[in-house]
């Protein structure tokens, strides 16, 4: 496996009621953290995380354009998302909506939909990335929270598999 | 700050650094106020308000011991919403780790690039 210099965790916030900041450093220039983002064969190597493998991974990439992500979570299950591209500045900063399309759920009415602000910035080689996802109500921005609590849980445990695992004799 | 209008809110709550630090501090035990200045270096009158947000949305009680008042954790309170940010941040955390490996790739790629052109 390649030496990754890990450049610690994801840093998630609230900066207000509607809001939901992470922040995270990444080793590379940013043009290289920017066709990471916006490739989908890059994008289907780690989007999933470790919760899962990428059945679907489309990008058009243009304002206005039309993106999905799907993926077969460890559980079985299918996780999808889409959204539309607002604004695009190449390798500074991506607008987006992004929808999870919960099964047997209505959809949201477009003004309802979360907008994601990405922004990329670099200083002496390394990039730093913030996604700021903007909900309309408190309520959506508890929602989403939730859905990534029950990924993240999913990912706690397979986590503390391998940790068993690891302490075998 | 701006802010202020949006605090009644536990997870902005716990969101806030000088509050994260105090539910640290205070995760050590029941503390009085004079502790909690000391132990983040601000003024009373900003830990003050920090602890009112605090005592608003449930994460922290406060009683009343002669001429001090102690305030503590409410541990139930707060663990679902420290559960629901660190669940999410390990989501994001992973999604990234997984990204570094997609990056360390295309460096070397580009590195490699560079080379054969020499």
């Amino acid at each position: 496996m390649a030496k990754v210099t890990s450049s610690g965790t994801a840093k998630v916030t609230l900066p207000t009621d509607e809001q939901i900041l992470i922040t995270r450093e990444f080793d590379a220039p940013r043009h290289l953290v920017y066709k990471a983002w916006t490739t989908p064969e890059l994008v289907r190597r780690w989007w999933s995380g470790r919760s899962g493998e990428m059945t679907v991974a489309e990008i058009d990439l243009r304002v206005g354009g039309a993106w999905r992500y799907v993926m077969i979570a460890d559980g079985g299950f299918e996780v999808a998302f889409h959204g539309e591209y607002r604004e695009i500045v190449p390798n500074e900063r991506i607008v987006t909506t992004e929808v999870y399309e919960m099964p047997g759920a209505e959809p949201l009415a477009p003004a309802d939909e979360p907008l994601n602000i990405i922004d990329f910035t670099e200083a002496d080689g390394r990039t730093t990335v913030t996604l700021l996802v903007q909900c309309s109500t408190r309520d959506l921005r508890d929602t989403i929270i939730e859905s990534g609590m029950e990924a993240g849980l999913q990912e706690g445990m397979d986590l503390l598999e391998e940790v068993a695992v690891s302490l075998r004799p | 700050m701006a802010r202020a209008a949006t605090t009644a809110d536990a997870f902005n709550a716990v969101a806030e650094p000088r509050r994260r630090q105090i539910l640290d501090v205070l995760a050590g035990g029941e503390r009085p106020v004079n502790d909690l200045v000391d132990a983040l270096g601000l003024a009373q009158p900003q830990v003050s308000k920090h602890l009112r947000v605090l005592r608003e949305v449930g994460a922290v009680d406060v009683r009343d011991a002669g001429r001090q008042r102690l305030y503590r954790l409410n541990g139930p309170a707060l663990k679902p919403i420290h559960d629901w940010v660190k669940a999410y941040e390990r989501t994001w955390s992973e999604r990234f780790e997984e990204l570094d490996v997609v990056l360390a790739d295309l460096k070397q790629k580009e590195q490699g690039d560079g080379e054969s052109d020499e």
